[in-house]
């Protein structure tokens, strides 16, 4: 994966087939401690503790066309590769949540990618999904959910062109508010 | 600053255009989009599938995400399914390849047979 937007899409498609209809992202910058916080919280089916434990390895998964599960493998990876770490919480019949934290310095953290294309991009295929994201720089906050969006589209679906192209420039200038001078790859 | 209440104008146009749409029976576009296919490169090729479709103004064509199609070394895959049902496996896709198979397979009704599975396999 070349940036954590790319990491992103793939955790929230687990959480799709986990049958999550709510997904909560919040990507948040601390700059005291130096930490990009990445947590996908759904309420998807979850897993029990014997499965949160094998989630990590390589060659677990639930599919059976193949023997190997890399997404979340290689989310941990490229959170310790940055001395951070990777996260599950779950309880079955509940959701899950996951957290990845990478070091905003470490050259090793990949770049921030784009979300709002990540964002865009599932809305575009799963137009009924309460979808919120929520940036963080230490205090300041931008937040988009689909609920306020629906509200206001009233009846349109969210996965026309026009609105897909109002969220990603939405959640761009959100990015750029929040992150612009925290992180490199971002211009403020 | 950009504001929520942008919302309403597009809203407006939106129903204006959703009233020329003719019928519902048309082309599903699925782009798999599993770890294999993100790492491949399946997001851009899926914008560039909702890009060219707005851009020739195609009613008929619904671009759709599924999890991994199981032939990981061929991602980016995208199955093209017909209004018949026919299905036509496209691999190793970008985003030029998906402008192309727009315009010839979605627009015409011809398959590019040269991007298919089938034409990969023989190689």
């Amino acid at each position: 994966m070349r940036d954590l937007s790319l990491h992103l899409m793939d955790i929230i498609q687990n959480s799709i087939v986990a049958m999550g209809t709510r997904i909560g992202v919040t990507i948040a910058a601390n700059l005291k401690s130096n930490e990009l916080k990445i947590i996908v919280a759904d309420n998807g089916k979850g897993m029990d503790d014997d499965m949160i434990k094998k989630v990590t390895d390589p060659f677990i998964t639930i599919r059976n066309t193949r023997k190997v599960g890399l997404g979340i493998s290689l989310f941990k990876a490229s959170a310790e590769r940055s001395d951070g770490y990777l996260d599950i919480t779950s309880k079955k019949g509940v959701g899950t949540t996951l957290e990845a934290v990478f070091k905003i310095n470490n050259i090793d953290r990949p770049p921030l990618g784009d979300v709002a294309d990540t964002i865009a991009g599932v809305l575009a295929s799963n137009e009924s999904l309460h979808l919120t994201l929520t940036l963080f720089r230490d205090d300041d906050m931008f937040s988009f959910d689909t609920v306020e969006v629906k509200r206001m589209l009233d009846g349109v679906p969210i996965n026309e062109y026009e609105v897909l192209k109002w969220i990603k420039d939405y959640i761009n200038e959100g990015i750029n508010v929040t992150f612009g001078g925290v992180l490199n790859e971002i211009n403020s | 600053m950009k504001s929520i209440a942008e919302l309403e104008e597009i809203r407006k146009k939106a129903l204006d255009k959703m009233g020329v749409r003719t019928n519902t029976e048309g082309y599903r576009i699925v782009v798999g989009m599993a770890t294999c296919g993100i790492a491949a490169g399946a997001r851009p090729v899926m914008n560039a599938f909702m890009e060219e479709l707005n851009k020739r103004e195609v009613k008929n064509a619904a671009v759709t995400m599924t999890g991994c199609i199981g032939v990981c070394r061929l991602e980016p895959i995208v199955e093209v399914i017909d209004p018949t049902g026919n299905k036509t496996t496209y691999v190793k896709m970008t985003a030029e390849k998906a402008v192309r198979v727009v315009t010839e397979h979605i627009v015409n009704g011809r398959v590019c047979i040269d991007l298919t599975i089938g034409s990969e396999d023989k190689k």
